[in-house]
């Protein structure tokens, strides 16, 4: 059998035959772990801006309004919710538990429901809320750029957003992501917790 | 027999008709507007946005109860006369860039903007390389030591015939 020649260049283009094969390793892990990301999860601007202006009827007394310095008390959380929102009754017993565990006032956001409706299922269910916004049209929820129910926003003692959870908070995540936020924004704080003074 | 052909016809009515309601039904809320360059920007802008709840279509395309809010907003901010730029920064501000369907040049994004051109450049930069490679190896005659490897290559299959 006749051999051929080996050609000059051959040995210093080796590396050239695994250029493919590297290229094509290196495209499995960006999908790998690009895939394992949830497309859902829309980064929100808002992180780290105050929270925006509104003026809202309380739920509880329609007569009373809930407005942007309502937030600016203490840590808090906000979430937003509707009985029409199934992931919201999936939700509703973490935020009991996070209610009793008095880490922070969960304050609540009526998304495009009614309050008949809120009333009622607070009522019968447990009420976490310290109180709560009623955004009939949805317009304030466009100002959170909420793009779905439930949402819950981690604002610190100077009204600033912190955190945004898409989706229903189950016990976990407030135990690893949430509650160590808050501990971290309150110690930060130092004085201001719990008052009663009006901003 | 007869009645399997009628029944095939009717479904395929019933799928027509269901295809006819769902194109209808993504077009729903007409806004009146006062002049018809208003109506371009509306449109324009709507086919701009994305809808966060579908994510693969448009504020223009979805039936989303979000985009209808969506909608509503940047009508009525057309017709108040806000400018495009406006327009963008205020949906942007809000919901992100992911609301853009073309991502603006950024930090972020210069990767995204940049790789077409990076690739184009090392393909042309690839390609001037390896023809260069083998016109040298085209040109380049053969040594001493390959003319004497050729030659007892021929002999040697000579002498097998």
């Amino acid at each position: 059998m006749p051999t051929l020649p080996e050609s000059r260049s051959g040995r210093q283009k080796v590396w050239i035959y695994f250029l493919p094969l590297s290229v094509l390793l290196l495209l499995v892990l960006v999908f790998y772990f690009g895939l394992g990301l949830n497309p859902r999860l829309v980064p929100s601007p808002l992180i780290g801006q105050p929270v925006p202006e509104f003026s809202l009827p309380r739920l509880e007394n329609t007569d009373n309004v809930f407005m942007q310095s309502t937030l600016h008390k203490e840590v808090s959380l906000l979430n937003i919710w509707a009985t029409w929102c199934v992931s919201c009754r999936q939700e509703h017993p973490t935020l009991m538990k996070i209610a009793a565990s008095d880490e922070a006032p969960v304050y609540g956001l009526l998304y495009k429901d009614e309050p008949a409706n809120a009333t009622q299922w607070l009522q019968s269910r447990g009420d976490p809320y310290r109180a709560n916004a009623v955004d009939a049209d949805g317009r304030v929820a466009i100002e959170w750029g909420v793009y779905g129910t439930p949402e819950t926003f981690v604002i610190d003692a100077q009204g600033i957003i912190r955190h945004k959870h898409v989706g229903p908070m189950n016990w976990d995540d407030w135990e690893t992501v949430i509650l160590p936020l808050i501990r971290s924004l309150k110690e930060h704080d130092g004085g201001r917790t719990d008052g009663d003074d009006k901003a | 027999m007869m009645a399997a052909g009628l029944t095939a016809m009717t479904r395929l009515r019933v799928l027509l008709i269901l295809l006819v309601s769902f194109s209808a039904a993504a077009q729903i809320v007409d806004f009146p507007f006062e002049s018809r360059e208003q109506e371009t920007r509306y449109r324009e802008l709507s086919e701009q946005l994305r809808c966060l709840v579908c994510q693969n279509q448009s504020l223009a395309d979805s039936n989303a109860d979000l985009a209808q809010d969506l909608r509503t907003e940047l009508y009525e901010q057309v017709v108040e006369g806000k400018s495009d730029e406006h327009i963008l920064s205020f949906m942007t501000a809000r919901y992100g860039e992911f609301i853009l369907y073309k991502p603006r040049f950024s930090v972020n994004t210069v990767l995204l903007w940049s790789i077409p051109f990076i690739l184009l450049l090392t393909g042309i930069v690839s390609l001037v390389r390896f023809s260069r490679l083998r016109r040298e190896a085209e040109w380049t005659a053969p040594g001493e030591q390959q003319l004497k490897r050729i030659r007892e290559l021929l002999e040697g299959e000579t002498r097998e015939k």
